[in-house]
């Protein structure tokens, strides 16, 4: 026969990947710097679909990386840079080694530096792209914005991610994007809507973090340079999209406002800079002044049919969203000390409601507790001489911007017991447990007032619970009364069997329910089916059927854990009723 | 022996002061010591003691206490230096009780060696001679430097000069005495105890004024001037005169030789490249619109492989901080959390909740969060996988009702009971109006069908392990295998001409004239035997396991059990003739049945199943199983089809026409499948299994050779309760009708209609 002989491996699936131990060797680089590369540039491994193949016959773990993928990798400008960073790390030490401080200066003064545009261009071919992937940049700068100014990373880094987290929180403020915010137990989530993509993110409560020791900070410092960049320039754009000035200036005429009285400046005028643009009090300076006709009326076509519809939905949609958008408009927030300032003057503005802190506080307070056209006092603890306005504790905030409405405030008063805050990221599907308070909220939504109908009820339900009461010791009785039937009836019939030993009775007719048929029958009818599916549907069938199984068993279980709860309550309601009519 | 040089004295006083007196003992006892000596020297002027104190200051000028060890180890090298002119002087007056003033005449001397300014020591030397004339009492202490306490239980603090004890004075001062002391005593406030000698001693008004004076932080020496004012020597002034005259160098007019060699060097090395000037700072704004030339059509190649990392999965409300109370966990749920891996946890925190925001701690896991998500996007191998998003009840395949494929036999008619132990096997008459079953407590039992009489029951001594009927309706007879025997029974049912023709038939055989040889013996039962109904016995060398009739009734085979020899014979009963067909037997033989059209004899060993031609003597086809273990086989009455029963509990389908390998592999049991049985008229086949159930489907044939069979399963039939791990082991259908029998390992037999 002739012909070359075919060698195993040398074709098809096992060239088209290579091991991180091969890429790195390829690259010429070391561990952390070809782990640095592919931070930065995005580069991940990929599972083959046959790895026994690619592994070339072996079953080791390896991981691997898409042979196209290194080799671009390749042309990376920024190699050769780390390489330069290298050498120049060798030189200097040697500089200090010798103390040619002369040479640590000049070599300092010519240190290599490289840029991350092109990589953020590259990664990100339209702005939209960059935006979808925000999510991880924003809680990234966010905690690492929280991070104390000492220790785990550069101070610049620290300052900068402020400086952008900062920047992107008043660009939300300027454009009103956020939608939804969640106070969980790990820290507060937000999402906005940003030219029509959700960006979501974390941040932590504002503690001081208990850096745990089996976290590896230079890869999180690496991941945040990047995120930082890209980060920047989406600011920047964004920025410039609502026409405001980047790096952002406070408006001229709050700018006077928030000055402070000559003499009492407690930072440099740079660093106050930020700390006024943090306060968030401020509307930002605009390129272009502000025309209120901005809005663009959008032209009607005469549409038809199904057509006509869609439009009209998305026309209500269009006029909630721009209701939801001016949820706070005209109310004056004041936000106790021991409130959490930051995201709470955050989401107030981000609905068009005006806030003011403590001065000692925080910089940027515009109005004083005192001040009589405060309608919403937020606070945290038991309130001290009230002035005429709602105290309110801070959850009624972030219930109100979830529910799209202004919630009523008697549930959110100081020291009572709050109503739980549920996630505004679930929206439930058919078959799926839904908590009594959602449904209570999507009553309000539809514009029902589900209270006076639940009051009554409990009060109906606390009267029947007073005859039940009754019937239940009458059912007590009569129970006992049943038995003893029963056991008389007993009796007789023994009776009656010694009597006749033998007897032929009268055959009962028995009912069948023609629909409980009819479903066995289809029932059968379906298992039969089932029998007859080949293995790997039947295998994906099962699969299914116990991952909904298990779906309807959890809800299951979640409404009765709320049953039992709500009876326990009720329990305790009764006896707390009883013990004070005693 | 202690002679702190008056400086020191008064140093230590301000320190004593200072600090708490149980501190420093000895330093205590040291200023006592010179308070008495200045007491006594009262009489010298107060010019005099200032002049003193400043010239202790300008003589050790150290006020510092920092400094006061190092003043200490002084004092001591310079007391020993001392010593032997004190002893010289106390020498020359001995038993003066002046001590305090010989003890300034020492102290003096001191000074004189250490003070540089002589000019003051003078007068201190002639005061020195002044009170020379004093002869009191010398009671100074010899013990030298030591902690005090070590006399704390003696009567005595030391020893004198001349090796006398020095005796405590008499301390029997009651707290009385002390508070009449104190109201008496105009000096109480002043006076203070020397240690060393235990005396009691009044300070001066010079003591009691320089000791305010170190209280308030002042110097010593009141004439002393800290704030004189300062005189530069070297200043940025230029003087006329040089300081100094020296000539300038020679090296000062040429060029240097060094800095030539560095510049060259310098100038060398930016040449070749190595010393880059220092590079302009660009001035470019850090950011600017990146996007600002956006072209959605320059995507990379490189992206057609790009997956794009799952966003981070957003939270429930298990975990608010505020969750609805059924979120929360229970005690025991907290505990399985807790227990359950760190991976396979459904939440990967405790939900909890809080009365009010603010106090909600900080969640400690924040950063680990934040790491691992970097960790997924960097490390994580990525694959694409295509979700199944399908309705699952689109994937139960759209089948033909049941209901529309009847007749067929859903439920249990009749149970016959006899038996008492498993049913092994059953067979129809051809008529349909009698059942044959066998059973391992040796019996066989003919039954009427319609009613589940038990006509006739014939001990035969052992397990029957098989019976068949005869298919031929002109005959009646049966086949019972009961251990190596073969029993062909007439049973006399039905038309008695029928039974009388069968018996006729057999007993017609006429022997031939050469006897051949057969592999089995054909006994004529004995008249004993004949009562029973059995006519002949075929005596084979094994147990048998199975007989099987040909359609036409004449011929059957019977399966042997024995492994590696002869297996399977062919016997023709009329001419009580057999043969054994096969010169090799292939593996372990389970089941044979005749074909029903063509002369076809189909054998089923463990895994496959091999169709011969008798008639050409030669393998037709082979079919392969797919099983482990063949039970059973039964053929479809059109000839086409073969179904095969297995113990891995599969049921295979055989399209002969097709493929050698079923058509179809139907896993409907749970459980090993016993028998398998094909209708002869209508298109329906059932199987058998352990499980206890008998599994009717229709399984429908055509005759255009491009369309497949239909299988549909129609009904399960659950009757038989198991028993001994065992549960239906025959079944059989009717030969007109759509009912089907079934024989169980629980001793009964059951018809479905």
């Amino acid at each position: 026969m002739g012909g070359l002989e075919k060698k195993k491996y040398e074709r098809g699936a096992a060239t088209n990947y290579i091991t991180r131990n091969r890429a790195r060797k390829k690259l010429q680089l070391s561990l952390p710097d070809f782990r640095r590369l592919c931070i930065l540039k995005g580069i991940y491994p990929h599972e083959p679909k046959h790895k026994k193949k690619v592994n070339k016959g072996s079953t080791a773990p390896r991981t691997f990386y898409l042979l196209k993928d290194i080799k671009f990798l390749l042309h990376e400008p920024i190699v050769n840079k780390f390489r330069e960073y290298k050498v120049f790390v060798r030189k200097l030490r040697k500089a200090y080694g010798k103390s040619e401080w002369g040479t640590v200066e000049r070599l300092k003064d010519n240190k290599p530096t490289y840029k991350l545009d092109h990589i953020v261009k590259e990664r990100y071919p339209t702005f939209v792209d960059a935006l979808r992937d925000l999510d991880d940049a924003l809680s990234m700068c966010f905690l690492f914005s929280t991070f104390p100014r000492t220790g785990k990373c550069h101070v610049q880094t620290i300052q900068l991610c402020r400086r952008l987290a900062v920047e992107f929180q008043n660009y939300v403020i300027a454009s009103r994007s956020l939608r939804k915010v969640f106070l969980s137990i790990k820290g507060i989530y937000y999402q906005a809507e940003v030219l029509g993509q959700p960006i979501t993110w974390i941040t932590p409560y504002a503690f001081a973090h208990d850096h745990p020791t089996d976290v590896d900070y230079r890869v999180m410092a690496t991941f945040t340079e990047f995120y930082t960049t890209l980060l920047g320039f989406v600011n920047f754009r964004l920025y410039h999209s609502l026409n405001l000035l980047y790096p952002p200036k406070i408006d001229s005429q709050a700018e006077d406002e928030l000055k402070p009285a000559e003499g009492k400046e407690y930072a440099m005028d740079s660093e106050s800079y930020l700390e006024r643009l943090s306060a968030l009090s401020a509307s930002l300076a605009r390129a272009v002044a502000p025309t209120h006709e901005d809005e663009v009326e959008v032209d009607e076509f005469p549409v038809e049919g199904e057509t006509a519809e869609l439009m009209d939905a998305k026309k209500k949609e269009q006029e909630a969203l721009e209701k939801h958008k001016k949820l706070f408009e005209g109310l004056r927030f004041f936000l106790n000390r021991e409130v959490p300032r930051e995201p709470l003057a955050f989401i107030i503005r981000c609905f068009g409601g005006q806030v003011s802190w403590d001065k000692s506080l925080c910089i940027g307070a515009t109005y004083d507790a005192t001040d009589p056209s405060i309608t919403h006092h937020i606070i945290d603890r038991p309130p001290g001489t009230p002035l005429p306005r709602y105290y309110l504790q801070p959850q009624w905030v972030f219930d109100s911007v979830n529910a799209k409405l202004c919630l009523p405030v008697a549930d959110y008063f100081p020291g009572v017991l709050l109503p739980p805050h549920l996630s505004p990221f679930v929206t439930e599907k058919e078959g799926d447990y839904v908590p009594p308070e959602k449904l209570k909220l999507l009553a309000l939504q539809r514009g029902e007032n589900p209270e006076e109908e639940s009051e009554e009820e409990e009060e109906e339900e606390e009267e029947e619970e007073g005859d039940n009461d009754k019937e239940e010791e009458e059912e007590e009785d009569e129970s006992e009364k049943e038995e003893e039937m029963k056991l008389q009836k007993m009796e007789e019939q023994k009776m009656e069997e010694q009597k006749t030993q033998s007897k032929v009775t009268a055959g009962k007719v028995r009912l069948e329910d023609k629909q409980r048929l009819e479903q066995e029958q289809q029932s059968e009818e379906k298992r039969l089916a089932i029998m007859m599916m080949k293995k790997r549907e039947k295998y994906l069938y099962k699969k299914i059927m116990f991952g909904k199984k298990r779906k309807i068993r959890e809800a299951n279980k979640l409404a009765e854990k709320r049953k039992a709860h709500d009876a326990a309550l009720k329990e305790q309601k009764k006896k707390n009723k009883k013990a004070r009519q005693a | 022996m202690e002679q702190p040089s008056p400086s020191d004295g008064s140093a230590e006083l301000g320190d004593s002061e200072e600090c708490d007196s149980e501190e420093c003992d000895s330093e205590e006892c040291d200023t006592e010591e010179c308070d008495t000596e200045e007491c006594d020297s009262e009489e010298c002027d107060s010019e005099e003691s200032s002049v003193y104190s400043g010239l202790e200051d300008s003589g050790s000028d150290s006020d510092s206490p920092g400094s006061r060890e190092e003043e200490e180890e002084e004092e001591e090298e310079e007391e020993e230096g001392h010593q032997e002119d004190e002893e010289e002087e106390e020498e020359g007056a001995p038993g003066s009780p002046s001590c305090p003033q010989t003890q300034a005449k020492g102290k003096r001397k001191s000074l004189e060696d250490d003070s540089p300014l002589e000019g003051k020591q003078d007068l201190v030397v002639h005061d020195e001679y002044e009170e020379d004339s004093s002869d009191e009492e010398d009671i100074r202490n010899t013990v030298g430097n030591i902690p005090m306490e070590w006399y704390q239980d003696f009567p005595h603090v030391g020893y004198d000069l001349d090796g006398k004890k020095i005796y405590k004075p008499l301390r029997s001062k009651d707290e009385l005495d002390l508070f009449l002391e104190k109201m008496e005593n105009p000096e109480y406030w002043r006076t203070v105890q020397d240690r060393q000698t235990g005396a009691e001693v009044p300070l001066s008004e010079e003591q009691l004024e320089l000791i305010r004076r170190l209280q308030r932080g002042n110097f010593g020496d009141v004439n002393f001037d800290p704030y004189e004012p300062a005189v530069d020597f070297f200043s940025h002034e230029v003087r006329i005169h040089p300081v100094t005259n020296r000539p300038a160098d020679k090296r000062s007019f040429i060029p240097s030789l060094v800095e030539k060699e560095k510049v060259s060097k310098l100038v060398h090395a930016i040449k070749m490249g190595w010393i880059q000037p220092r590079k302009p700072k660009e001035n470019v704004p850090a950011f600017y619109d990146l996007w600002a030339r956006e072209d959605p059509n320059s995507v990379l190649g490189r992206h057609k492989m790009h997956v794009p990392a799952p966003k981070i999965p957003l939270p429930g409300h298990a975990e608010s901080y505020n969750p609805p109370p059924e979120f929360l966990l229970s005690p025991e749920e907290k505990l399985a959390w807790e227990q359950q891996e760190p991976s396979e946890r459904r939440l990967n925190f405790i939900p909890q909740k809080f009365r009010s925001l603010r106090a909600v701690p900080a969640y400690s896991r924040f950063i680990h969060e934040r790491f691992e998500r970097c960790l997924d996007l960097y490390l994580c191998p990525r694959q694409r996988k295509m979700r199944v998003n399908v309705d699952p009840e689109d994937l139960i395949p759209k089948l033909p009702r049941p209901r529309d494929l009847q007749p067929f036999p859903t439920t249990q008619a009749l149970i016959y009971r006899g038996h008492s132990s498993l049913v092994r096997t059953l067979s129809v008459s051809p008529s349909g109006q009698w059942l044959v079953s066998g059973s391992d407590d040796g019996t066989v039992r003919f039954w009427e069908v319609s009613s589940a009489r038990c006509l006739r029951t014939i001990p035969v001594g052992s397990v029957v392990k098989s019976v068949a009927w005869n298919p031929n309706p002109s005959i009646c007879l049966v086949a019972v295998a009961v251990d190596e025997q073969v029993l062909l029974v007439n049973p006399g049912l039905g038309d008695r001409l029928l039974v009388a023709a069968t018996d006729q038939l057999l007993d017609s055989w006429e022997a031939p004239e050469e006897e051949r040889i057969q592999p089995v013996r054909w006994i004529p039962a004995s008249p004993e035997e004949r009562g029973k109904g059995i006519r002949l016995l075929v005596q084979h060398d094994k147990p048998v396991t199975q007989v099987t009739w040909h359609g036409k009734g004449d011929y059957w085979a019977s399966v042997v059990r024995n492994p590696g020899g002869r297996q399977v014979l062919i016997h023709q009963s009329s001419r009580r003739w057999s043969q054994n067909p096969f010169r090799k037997s292939p593996g372990m033989i389970q089941c044979v049945r005749f074909h029903p059209l063509r002369p076809y004899f189909l054998v089923a060993s463990q895994r496959s199943v091999r169709i011969y031609n008798l008639l050409r003597q030669e393998l037709t086809k082979k079919l392969q199983s797919n099983c482990q273990w063949i039970s059973s086989m039964a053929v479809h009455p059109g000839g086409d089809n073969v179904i095969c029963g297995s113990y891995d509990s599969k049921l295979a389908w055989f399209d002969l026409d097709l493929s050698t390998r079923p058509y179809r592999l139907l896993r409907h049991h749970g459980r090993a499948v016993r028998s398998v049985a094909f209708h002869r008229r209508y298109p329906l086949f059932a199987s058998g299994s352990d499980d206890g159930s008998v599994i009717v489907c229709h399984g429908m044939v055509y005759n255009d050779l491009l369309q497949n069979a239909l299988l549909v399963p129609l009904k399960v039939l659950k009757g038989h309760s198991p028993r001994l791990e065992l549960g239906v082991l025959d079944v059989a259908f009717h030969p007109q009708q759509p009912w089907l029998f079934s024989a169980g390992a629980d001793g009964t037999l059951r018809l479905y209609t």
